[in-house]
């Protein structure tokens, strides 16, 4: 391919100051100028010279222009997540902890002519040229629901405006409101198709609220984690109480809110630096720095209930209606209500069952327990 | 670089609190007199802790949408933005007359000008103005109706009957409407007896909130009596005691606040260009009344 004379000039300009990206180093030197990649080195090149050197690894010379001009954003988070999309090295202070064998320019060069996948909570992510038959270094990228992955884009919502992310995230398949961006309950059936880099980052951001800001903190291993006595201390007003939830009350908070099952972010917060809560924090590819709001929210109201004194109640159930207990609270907890056929009497957490029991075992609208006279 | 940053409650219940800060960041990005625009939320997300880092812009204007000064604009914003050294004292406020103060963050290295909220600034007073000719549909509306602007009253803060007290003197001043009057959900004049207060037929009733909700759209067309239940919703015009009220629904919703947050940003510094048309700031604008 061609260089322009725009694109030659500006590279000489470049070349002077030194260029050293993705594999292409590019000197002046006093003998003249030195191109050098993975696979050669030339030096002493004449400006003519140096033109036709630089038109023979034309991928390396779009590559470096796309990152150069067409993103920037040097050392910044959104800069570092697109880099991640096309698996390219990590730069920075992050390259130190490269996990997975990065892409050389050749091999993403490949790659971006069918389109580099990445998943990012339920997000799928495609980086691919804009110009297939004649890459120009111009990417494009796609985002979509992971379940969608296999979907003709003729069967989803086509959208390229990133605000447009806004909308779908606010409730799930079934209509219900997601007040946590990070449930794991994105609604599916939409696609954004040929994003810039900074709309996929948009995007991203409406989805996933500062994922990327945090992400690219822990990889510069400089993320900033709010434990929770330092979080709860913070509280105010009426979530002045939530510091007054017992130490064993985390294990049961992190376990109900903070799974995998309930939230895509990894919890990296503990109960205090020193002390670790045993509940897993999950897989999440971004990290959860500090208790969220919900968290916070519900935290005040186990720390009220908490401080309730426990009674021994006696109540009179057969074996199966204490199962049957267990199996409603089972049903609310794993959110499979909705999923109870009607006339599947067999399911503890049938309407049926739960009316026949109520029938049965509640007096005034309350369940018959007494508390006990061992107390 | 300069980003704006509009920093609003939200909520974890109702997925339309948010709208209005949407549609007035939106406005704002139409603009194009920021890099950026964010939003941020006490309930929602991205949160006031984590949104400043969202950002790559160095200088960062953040107007929080909130009616008065008090416990969010002087406690809970500048904690959870980390804003060092922030103080009160920093607005030189005596309820109602905080602009800004510039400041750093804990946990980045960028200048953030944290100003007064929207409610006191006062563009205010011609966004509830244009409330008024919004639900009238009438720009030159004035003649021969009370204007009655309602706020909470002291009980949660005393600020915000400050700031409807003062709307509703600066709107008097104009000399507009027959009568303007301040009444209140929780103390005199209440909002209850809107009637009694007025002696004009025609009655515009702007609530002094930021977002439709649970006080705007259930407790004070109840208590007004132009509804007996606010699942029934209600006439715009209704009749109540043969006066007729003009309810608006809570003023943030109007579009004209998207103005009056780009002015807290100018006031603290912002270059937004001719990005408000001043002579435009009454223009009438969409209906957007109570029950729809």
């Amino acid at each position: 391919m061609g260089l322009e004379d725009e694109t030659f000039e500006t590279l000489r300009t470049a070349a002077a100051a030194g260029v050293e990206f993705d594999g292409l180093r590019l000197e002046r030197a006093d003998g003249g100028y030195v191109l050098e990649t993975p696979i050669e080195t030339r030096t002493g090149l004449d400006p003519d010279e140096f033109r036709t050197a630089l038109e023979a690894v034309d991928e390396y010379v779009t590559n470096w222009r796309y990152w150069r001009e067409t993103v920037g954003s040097e050392g910044q988070a959104s800069r570092a997540f697109l880099r991640w999309c096309e698996r390219a090295p990590l730069e920075g202070s992050a390259a130190e902890s490269q996990q997975t064998e990065p892409l050389s320019v050749p091999e993403r060069y490949d790659a971006l002519r069918n389109g580099v996948d990445r998943t990012w909570g339920q997000l799928r992510i495609t980086a691919r040229f804009l110009d297939v038959d004649e890459p120009d270094g111009v990417r494009v990228y796609d985002l979509w629901h992971v379940e969608d992955a296999d979907t003709p884009l003729s069967e989803l919502e086509v959208y390229d405006e990133p605000r447009e992310a806004r909308e779908i995230s606010t409730a799930d398949d079934d209509g219900r409101y997601r007040p946590l961006k990070t449930a794991p309950t994105l609604a599916s059936g939409w696609a954004f198709t040929g994003l810039s880099g900074s709309e996929l980052v948009d995007a991203v951001d409406f989805f996933y609220p500062a994922t990327i800001a945090n992400w690219h903190r822990e990889r510069e291993g400089d993320l900033d984690v709010d434990h929770w006595v330092d979080a709860a201390k913070r509280q105010s007003g009426i979530y002045d109480v939530v510091d007054e939830l017992p130490r064993e009350a985390l294990e049961w908070l992190t376990e109900a809110c903070c799974v995998d099952s309930q939230c895509l972010r990894r919890r990296e917060w503990e109960y205090s630096a020193d002390d670790e809560i045993d509940v897993d924090g999950g897989d999440g590819a971004f990290p959860c720095r500090e208790p969220c709001s919900l968290v916070i929210a519900a935290a005040r109201k186990w720390a009220i209930l908490e401080s309730e004194s426990e009674t021994t109640y006696e109540l009179e159930l057969t074996t199966s209606e204490l199962n049957q207990l267990e199996e409603l609270i089972d049903a609310v907890a794993d959110g499979r209500v909705d999923g109870v056929r009607e006339a599947d009497v067999n399911d503890g957490a049938n309407r049926y069952r739960a009316r026949y029991l109520r029938a049965k075992r509640f007096e005034d609208g309350s369940l018959n327990a007494i508390e006990s006279d061992d107390q | 670089m300069q980003a704006l940053v509009i920093a609003a409650h939200g909520s974890h219940l109702n997925p339309n609190a948010s709208n209005p800060t949407y549609a007035h960041a939106d406005a704002i990005r139409e603009t194009g007199a920021f890099d950026v625009v964010r939003e941020t939320f006490w309930k929602e997300e991205p949160h006031f802790r984590e949104v400043i880092r969202t950002i790559e812009a160095d200088e960062i204007f953040v107007v929080p949408l909130f009616i008065s000064e008090g416990y969010f604009t002087e406690q809970v914003i500048p904690r959870e933005l980390r804003l060092e050294g922030w103080d009160p004292g920093l607005w030189d406020s005596d309820g109602i007359d905080a602009s800004q103060a510039t400041l750093t963050a804990g946990d980045v290295e960028k200048t953030i000008h944290y100003c007064g909220p929207v409610g006191t600034h006062d563009a205010m007073t011609d966004v509830i103005v244009g409330r008024a000719e919004s639900v009238t549909g009438d720009p030159d509306v004035g003649e021969g109706f009370g204007l009655a602007v309602v706020g909470h009253g002291t009980d949660r803060n005393e600020n915000s009957a400050k700031a409807v007290r003062y709307h509703t003197e600066r709107i008097r001043e104009m000399d507009r409407f027959d009568e303007t009057k301040a009444l209140f959900m929780d103390e005199e004049p209440e909002v209850d007896d809107v009637t009694e207060y007025f002696e004009s037929d025609d009655i515009v009733v702007v609530p002094l909130f930021i977002a439709d909700g649970f006080h705007t759209q259930e407790d004070i067309p109840e208590d007004m009596g132009l509804t007996d239940d606010y699942r029934n919703g209600w006439d715009v015009p209704g009749v109540v005691d043969g006066h007729r009220i003009w309810y608006t629904g809570a003023v943030g919703t109007e579009d004209l606040m998207a103005d009056v947050v780009m002015e807290r940003a100018a006031d603290a510094g912002a270059d937004i260009g001719s990005s408000i048309d001043h002579e435009d700031r009454t223009r009438s604008t969409n209906a957007n009344v109570a029950g729809d």
